[in-house]
C-alpha cells in the first residue's frame, strides 16, 4: 500500500512538473532525453495498477506527439516495441497507446519494417469497433499516415493489410470517421494495393453505407454534410470497375426506390461509374439499366429525377461509344441503341402525341452522347419525323414536330464539320428544307419561330443548304423583317441573319442589304409607316457580323442620319435617335475584328462630325430642320456610337485619329472630314457668330478622347484642359458647360499623376471656389465640381477628400444645396459616357466602399449641425451613398446610422423616403435588437407612407410593415389591431403591386401571436 | 363544425392528380405606370387563393386543381367576389375545411367593401349543399375562427410555404 502511494505521489509530482509544457519543453530543448522520460515514469509504467499505467502512458504518449520530430531512429525502434506491446495490456490503456502509436507513426526516422509492424499489432490486438470514435478515428489516422509515408512497404504486406483494414472498417458508424475511411479505401483501391480475393468484402463494408442517409444533429460543431459523405462514397464505389459486378445490381434496385434521394444519388453514381466502365462490366446489365432509366422519364415523378435520368442515359452511351471493340465482339452501342429507338419510335407516331416528349428526351440524350449514336439516331428519327411533320395538318403539332426535328439538329451541331458523306442528315437534305421552309411561311407565329430557329441551326451545318436554297433562306428571312406582322418573328429573324451572315456575306449582302437600302430609299418617297424604317434599320445592324457586309450597311445608315440634316425628308429627332442605336450596335459588333473596328471608326466619326458640323453653320438658313442634329437628344444618341468606335482602337490608329479630332476642336482643322468646304470656321472655344452651336459638339469630341486607351497620349493637351476648363466655367448653355466638365473629368482622370497634374488641379480648384463663391456661374461651377470629384474618387486621388468636403459644406447651401444632394448619385453611380471601366478610365475597385467609410462620418456630424431648412439636402445625399453601396457592406453600419434613417423617414422628399425605406428592410428581416427599441416610431412612420403619391414608396412601407413581423412577436402584438386595421386601407389602393405587398403584410400580421402560424 | 386532419388516419385521396402551377403574374408598364388605376380582376383573386396549402397534402390548392381561374368571378364596381372550389373526390371531408381557408384568405385580403361567396362547384361534392350553407353563414365562420384548433388549422393553410 505504502510504496502505492509512493507511487501514486510521484506520478503526480511528475504530472505536475512536466504538465501542461514541462517535458515537451525539455526534450525539445534537449535538455530531457525521451530515456530520461521513461526512466522518470518507470515505476509508473509498471506499477500494477492499470490506472496509474495508464495515467504514465498517457503522459508519454502526450510528450511523444508534441516531439516525435526530434526522436533518434534508435529511440523510436525501443518506443514502437514497447508500445505494440502494450496493445495487449488492459483495454483502459488502449486510447494512450494508440496516440502513442499515432506519434510514432509520424517520425520520419521509422526504421523499415516498423510500420507493418505495427499495422499488424493494431489488427491482431485491437478489436477497433469496440473503441469509442475518438480511438478509431486515432487508427484510421495511424493508417493514413502510413499509407502516404510508407506505401511499398505496406504494399509488401499484400492482401493483408487490405483485409485488415476491411475488419477495422466494419460497423463504423460515426460520419466523421466514415470521411476518413472512405479515402483510405479510394487510396488502397488507386494506388493499386493489392485487394486479392477481398473485392466483395472490401465493396460490401462500404456499399453498405449507400445510399447515404444522413441528417446532421442540429447546432452540429462538425460541420459534416449529407453531401460529403455522399461525395465520399460515390468516390469509392465509382472508382474501380471490379465493383461493376455488384455496384450495378445495388444501384438497380435503388433507381427503383420510393425514396427521391436514393434514385438521384444512384443515377449520380451510375454516372460517375460510366466514365471508368467499358462494354464488359455493363453488358450484362444494359436492359434492366434501360428499362429503369425509361420508367424514371416515362413515369416521371420530379423534373430532378427526370433530367438526372436523362444525363445518365447519356453518359452510358457515351461509355459504350468510347469502349474498344474486339474482332469478336458485337457493338454494345448498336444494340442498345436499337432497344431505345425499339422503345421509343413508335411513341412519336402515335396521334395522341402524349408520350412524344419524353421518348424525344431520351433518344437526344442517348443521341447527344457521341457522333456515331447521333447517326445512328437520327437516320432512324429524321425521316419519321419528317414524315410525321407532314401527316399533321395543325400548327401546334407541327411545332411540337418541329421542335423535336431542331434538337437533333442541335446534337448533330455539336460535332462539328464531319467528312463522312453519307451523314443521315444530308440524305434527308431536301424533304429537311422543304419543312423548315413550310414552316417560315405558315400563319401560326410560334411554328415561324421555331422554323426560324431550325433554320439557323440547319444554315451553321455545313453541306445542308444548296446555294439555291441559301438564296431562298436569305429570301424568306428578308420577307419576315419587312412583312412579318408579328415583331417577335422580325426580332427572331433579324437574330437569325445576324448569326448566319458571317457564314453567307455574299448572299446577304447581295439580296438582303441590297433590298433594306432600296426599302429605305423608297419609304423616303412614299412616306410610309415608320415602323418599316425602324425594322430597315435594324436589320441593317443585326446582320453587320461580317466585315464585308459592314461596308455596306454603314454608308446606308450613315446616310439615314444626314437625312435629318439634309432636311429632304421631315424626319424626327427619335429617327436619328434609333439609327444612332443601329450604328451603335454595328459598331459593337465590329469591335473584335481590328479590320473592321478601324473601317468604322474612320468611316463614322468623320461623318458625324462633319454632319454636326454642317448643323452648325445651317443654323440661320432653315432653322427646324438643320437643328436636328444639335438637339439635346440627337447628340446624346450619337455619343455612345463615338464612344463604341473607339474604345477597341489600337493605339496606333487611336493616335493618328485623335490628332486630327483634337486639331478639329482647336484649331478649326477640317481637312480630313468628307466634306471640307463650310460657310464659316469652326471655332467652339472661341466667341463667334455659330459658336453657340459649335460649343454643343464638345459632347461628341468628349465622346472621342474620352473613350480612348489610357496610353494614347493626346496632343495639345494642356491647351485643351485650359479651354475646357473655361468652357465649363462661364458657359451658359447648360448642355455644352456639362459636356466640357465631363470631358474635363474623364482627361483628369486618365492624366497620370505628378507635378503637371497637381499644378492643373489647383488651378481648378481655384477657378471653381471663385465661380462658386459668387456670380451667375455658380451651378455650372457645382457641375464641374461634381465632375472632378467623381474623376478623383474612383483613383483614389489624394485631393478628392478636399473636394469631398467641399461638396458635404456645399449641403448646407440654401440656393445649391438641392443639387448637391442630388450629385451625389452621380458620385456613386456608373456614367454610360464617362468615367467607367468600358472607356479605360482609371477606376479603383472598392471606391464606393472607402468613399462611405471616410465620409459617412462627416456627413452624420454636418447634418446634425446644420439648420432644420437645410437637413434634407444631408439626408438625401446620405440616401444616395447608401443606395449604391452593396448590401454585405451596409448592414453592418446600419446601426450606427439609425437614428439618422428613422429622422429620414419623416423628410418629405420621395427619393429621401425611398432609399431609407429600402435601407431598413434587410435590416427588419434580420430583426436586430436594436430595432425592437424604435417600434413605436418604425410601425408609425411606416404606415402614414403606405398613403404617400409614390407608388415605389408605398410599395416600401408595405414591405417594410411585413419585414417588421420578423421582431419578435412579444414587441409586435400591442401593435397588432392597429396595424391591421391600417393596412386595410392599402388592399384598396389603385395600383394592384401595392395591393400585391398589402396582402402579404396584412396576412402576415394576421398570424402573429396566432396557433398555426 | 368540422374536424381537422386526423393525426395517424390514412389520407382519404392518397394520390391526387397534381396540376402545373401558373408562373408569377407578369408586371405590365401599365402596372408599373403610376398614374393609371388597376382595377381588381379575376387573376388578381385567383393570385390570392391559388397559394393556399391543402390541410392533407403538401400541396397548394392550385397544384390539385381544387381552385381554378375560371371559376373566379370578380365585379370591382359593384364589389362582389364568386369563388367555386372542387373537391378532389366527391366525399372529401376537408371541404368545409378548404372552403373556410378561401374565405378567410379572402376577407383578410380584400377591402371591406367586397362581399365574398365561397361554395362547392355544384355537383362536385355528395354534401355540397350542407357545406355551402356553412361558409355562407356569417356567425358560423365567425364562431369556428373562434376555436383555436380550427384557427390554427386555417393560418397553417394560410402561411407561406417555406
Amino acid at each position: 500500500m505504502g510504496c502505492q502511494g509512493h507511487t501514486m505521489h510521484r506520478c503526480h509530482s511528475l504530472d505536475l512538473h512536466l504538465l501542461p509544457g514541462g517535458g515537451e519543453a525539455g526534450v525539445k530543448a534537449g535538455s530531457w532525453t525521451v530515456l530520461e522520460i521513461v526512466e522518470a515514469l518507470g515505476s509508473c509504467l509498471q506499477s500494477p495498477e492499470p490506472l496509474t499505467r495508464g495515467r504514465g502512458l498517457q503522459l508519454l504518449s502526450q510528450v511523444l506527439l508534441q516531439c516525435h520530430s526530434l526522436l533518434q531512429e534508435e529511440e523510436v525502434t525501443h518506443l514502437v516495441l514497447f508500445y505494440e506491446n502494450r496493445l495487449k495490456d488492459h483495454h483502459l490503456l488502449i486510447p494512450s497507446v494508440l496516440q502513442g502509436l499515432r506519434a510514432l507513426s509520424m517520425c520520419e526516422v521509422l526504421a523499415p519494417g516498423l510500420a507493418v509492424s505495427v499495422l499488424k499489432a493494431i489488427f491482431q490486438e485491437v478489436h477497433v469497433q469496440s473503441l469509442p470514435q475518438p480511438e478509431r478515428h486515432t487508427v484510421y489516422s495511424i493508417i493514413t499516415t502510413f499509407m502516404h509515408t510508407r506505401e511499398e512497404e505496406l504494399k509488401g504486406l499484400g492482401a493483408d493489410f487490405t483485409f485488415g483494414f476491411i475488419q477495422v472498417m466494419d460497423g463504423e458508424k460515426d460520419p466523421r470517421n466514415l470521411l476518413v475511411a472512405f479515402q483510405i479505401v479510394r487510396d488502397l483501391i488507386l494506388r493499386d494495393y493489392v485487394l486479392g480475393p477481398f473485392v466483395e468484402e472490401l465493396f460490401e463494408v462500404t456499399s453498405c453505407y449507400f445510399p447515404i442517409d444522413f441528417t446532421p444533429p442540429p447546432n452540429d460543431p462538425h460541420g459534416i454534410q449529407r453531401d460529403d459523405l455522399i461525395v465520399g462514397l460515390r468516390a469509392v464505389l465509382a472508382s474501380t470497375p471490379h465493383f461493376a459486378e455488384f455496384l450495378l445490381p445495388l444501384l438497380i434496385e435503388k433507381m427503383d426506390s420510393e425514396l427521391q434521394s436514393a434514385k438521384l444519388d444512384s443515377l449520380q453514381t451510375l454516372s460517375a461509374c460510366c466514365t471508368i466502365y467499358g462494354q464488359k462490366e455493363l453488358q450484362e446489365f444494359l436492359p434492366s439499366l434501360w428499362s429503369s432509366l425509361r420508367r424514371e422519364v416515362f413515369q416521371t415523378a420530379s423534373e430532378k429525377v427526370e433530367a438526372e435520368a436523362l444525363t445518365t442515359l447519356h453518359s452510358l452511351a457515351a461509355c459504350l461509344s468510347r469502349s474498344l471493340l474486339n474482332s469478336d465482339t458485337e457493338d454494345l452501342l448498336d444494340s442498345f441503341l436499337s432497344g431505345i429507338l425499339q422503345d421509343c419510335r413508335h411513341h412519336l407516331c402515335e396521334p395522341d402525341m402524349k408520350l412524344v416528349w419524353p421518348s424525344a428526351r431520351l433518344l437526344q440524350a442517348a443521341a447527344g452522347a457521341s457522333f456515331r449514336a447521333t447517326q445512328r439516331i437520327t437516320s432512324s428519327v429524321l425521316p419519321l419525323l419528317l414524315e410525321q411533320y407532314n401527316q399533321h395538318a395543325q400548327s401546334s403539332q407541327r411545332r411540337t414536330i418541329l421542335e423535336m426535328l431542331l434538337g437533333f439538329l442541335e446534337i448533330q451541331q455539336k460535332w462539328g464539320p464531319q467528312d463522312e458523306e453519307e451523314s443521315a442528315l444530308l440524305r434527308s437534305r431536301a424533304p429537311l428544307s422543304s419543312v423548315v421552309f413550310s414552316a417560315l411561311t405558315d400563319r401560326s407565329v410560334q411554328l415561324q419561330l421555331v422554323g426560324i430557329r431550325a433554320l439557323t441551326v440547319l444554315g451553321t451545318l455545313p453541306g445542308l443548304l444548296a446555294p439555291p436554297d441559301v438564296e431562298l433562306v436569305v429570301d424568306h428571312l428578308t420577307r419576315l423583317i419587312l412583312d412579318a406582322d408579328d415583331s417577335q418573328s422580325c426580332m427572331a429573324a433579324m437574330e437569325a441573319a445576324g448569326s448566319l451572315a458571317p457564314l453567307y456575306p455574299g448572299v446577304f449582302s447581295g439580296r438582303m442589304v441590297r433590298r433594306l437600302a432600296e426599302e429605305l430609299q423608297s419609304e423616303r418617297e412614299e412616306e410610309g409607316q415608320p415602323s418599316l424604317r425602324a425594322r430597315c434599320r435594324q436589320a441593317l445592324a443585326a446582320v453587320s457580323t461580317h466585315p464585308s457586309i459592314v461596308r455596306e450597311t454603314v454608308p446606308v445608315l450613315l446616310q439615314c442620319v444626314q437625312q435629318g440634316q439634309k432636311g429632304s425628308v421631315p424626319a424626327d429627332a427619335c429617327d436619328v435617335v434609333a439609327t444612332c442605336q443601329s450604328l451603335q450596335r454595328v459598331a459593337v459588333q465590329c469591335q473584335g475584328d481590328a479590320e473592321s473596328c478601324w473601317y468604322y471608326h474612320q468611316t463614322v466619326v468623320p461623318r458625324l462630325l462633319a454632319a454636326a458640323l454642317q448643323a452648325t453653320m445651317q443654323e440661320k438658313a432653315c432653322p427646324p430642320l438643320g437643328k436636328l442634329l444639335l438637339e439635346e437628344d440627337t447628340l446624346t444618341a450619337m455619343v455612345p456610337v463615338i464612344r463604341a468606335a473607339s474604345t477597341h482602337l489600337s493605339p496606333e490608329l487611336a493616335a493618328q485619329s485623335v490628332s486630327q479630332v483634337v486639331s478639329l476642336f482647336l484649331d478649326g482643322e477640317v481637312s480630313f472630314l468628307p466634306q471640307d468646304s463650310f460657310s464659316c470656321p469652326f471655332r467652339p472655344f472661341q466667341a463667334g457668330p455659330c459658336a453657340a452651336s459649335q460649343r454643343r459638339l464638345v459632347a461628341l469630341l468628349m465622346a472621342f478622347v474620352c473613350s480612348l486607351p489610357r496610353d494614347v497620349a493626346i496632343p495639345q493637351q494642356d491647351r485643351l484642359l485650359r479651354e475646357l476648363l473655361a468652357l465649363s466655367c462661364s458657359c451658359e448653355c447648360p448642355f455644352s458647360a456639362t459636356a466640357a466638365a465631363k470631358c474635363f473629368a474623364g482627361l483628369v482622370n486618365k492624366h497620370p499623376a505628378g507635378q503637371q497634374l497637381d499644378e492643373l488641379l489647383q488651378t481648378v480648384v481655384n477657378r471653381m471656389e471663385a465661380a462658386l463663391a459668387a456670380g451667375p456661374c455658380r451651378s455650372q461651377a457645382l457641375t464641374l465640381l461634381l465632375w472632378v470629384t467623381r474623376a478623383l474618387v474612383i483613383r483614389y486621388h489624394p485631393l478628392s477628400s478636399r473636394l469631398t468636403d467641399q461638396l458635404l459644406g456645399l449641403l448646407g447651401d440654401t440656393e445649391l444645396g438641392p443639387s448637391v444632394a442630388d450629385g451625389f448619385s452621380l458620385l456613386m453611380a456608373d456614367s454610360p459616357d464617362v468615367l467607367h471601366r468600358g472607356c479605360h478610365a482609371d477606376v479603383r475597385i472598392m471606391f464606393r466602399q472607402r468613399f462611405f467609410t471616410d465620409n459617412m462620418p462627416k456627413l452624420v456630424q454636418a447634418f446634425h449641425a446644420a439648420s432644420p431648412d437645410v437637413q434634407a439636402n444631408y439626408l438625401k445625399g446620405l440616401s444616395h451613398v447608401l443606395n449604391y453601396l452593396p448590401r454585405p457592406v451596409l448592414v453592418p453600419e446600419l446601426p450606427t446610422l439609425l437614428s439618422l434613417l428613422l429622422e429620414a423617414l419623416s423628410c418629405p422628399d420621395c427619393v429621401v423616403q425611398l432609399s431609407t425605406l429600402t435601407c431598413l428592410q434587410p435590416l427588419l428581416l434580420e430583426a436586430s435588437p436594436v430595432l425592437s427599441l424604435h417600434v413605436d416610431t418604425l410601425v408609425t412612420k411606416f404606415l402614414g407612407l403606405t398613403a404617400s403619391p409614390a407608388m415605389a414608396v408605398r410599395i416600401a412601407a408595405l414591405r417594410c410593415i411585413h419585414a417588421l413581423a420578423s421582431l419578435p412577436t412579444p414587441v409586435l402584438l400591442p401593435y397588432k389591431p392597429r396595424v391591421i386595421r391600417a393596412l386595410a386601407k392599402p388592399l384598396d389602393d389603385r395600383k394592384r403591386l401595392v395591393r400585391k405587398e398589402a396582402v402579404v403584410a396584412r396576412g402576415e400580421w394576421f398570424l402573429l401571436g396566432s396557433p398555426g402560424r | 363544425m368540422v374536424g381537422a386532419p386526423g393525426g395517424g388516419s390514412p389520407l382519404e385521396n392518397a394520390n391526387p392528380l397534381i396540376y402545373r402551377r401558373s408562373g408569377e403574374r407578369p408586371v405590365t408598364a401599365r402596372e408599373e405606370d403610376d398614374e393609371l388605376p388597376d382595377s381588381i380582376d379575376d387573376r388578381e383573386i385567383f393570385d390570392l387563393i391559388r397559394s393556399i396549402n391543402d390541410p392533407e397534402h403538401p400541396l397548394t390548392l392550385e397544384e390539385l386543381n381544387v381552385v381554378e381561374q375560371v371559376r373566379v368571378k370578380v365585379n370591382d364596381a359593384e364589389s362582389t367576389v364568386v369563388v367555386e372550389f372542387t373537391p378532389t373526390i366527391p366525399h372529401c371531408s376537408m371541404a368545409t375545411l378548404i372552403g373556410l381557408s378561401i374565405k378567410v384568405k379572402l376577407i383578410r385580403s380584400l377591402p371591406e367593401r367586397f362581399k365574398v361567396d365561397v361554395h362547392i362547384t355544384p355537383g362536385t361534392h355528395a354534401s355540397e349543399h350542407a357545406v355551402n350553407k356553412q361558409l355562407a353563414d356569417k356567425e358560423r365562420v365567425a364562431a369556428a375562427l373562434e376555436n383555436s384548433h380550427l384557427l390554427e388549422v386555417v393560418n397553417q393553410c394560410l402561411s407561406a410555404r417555406s
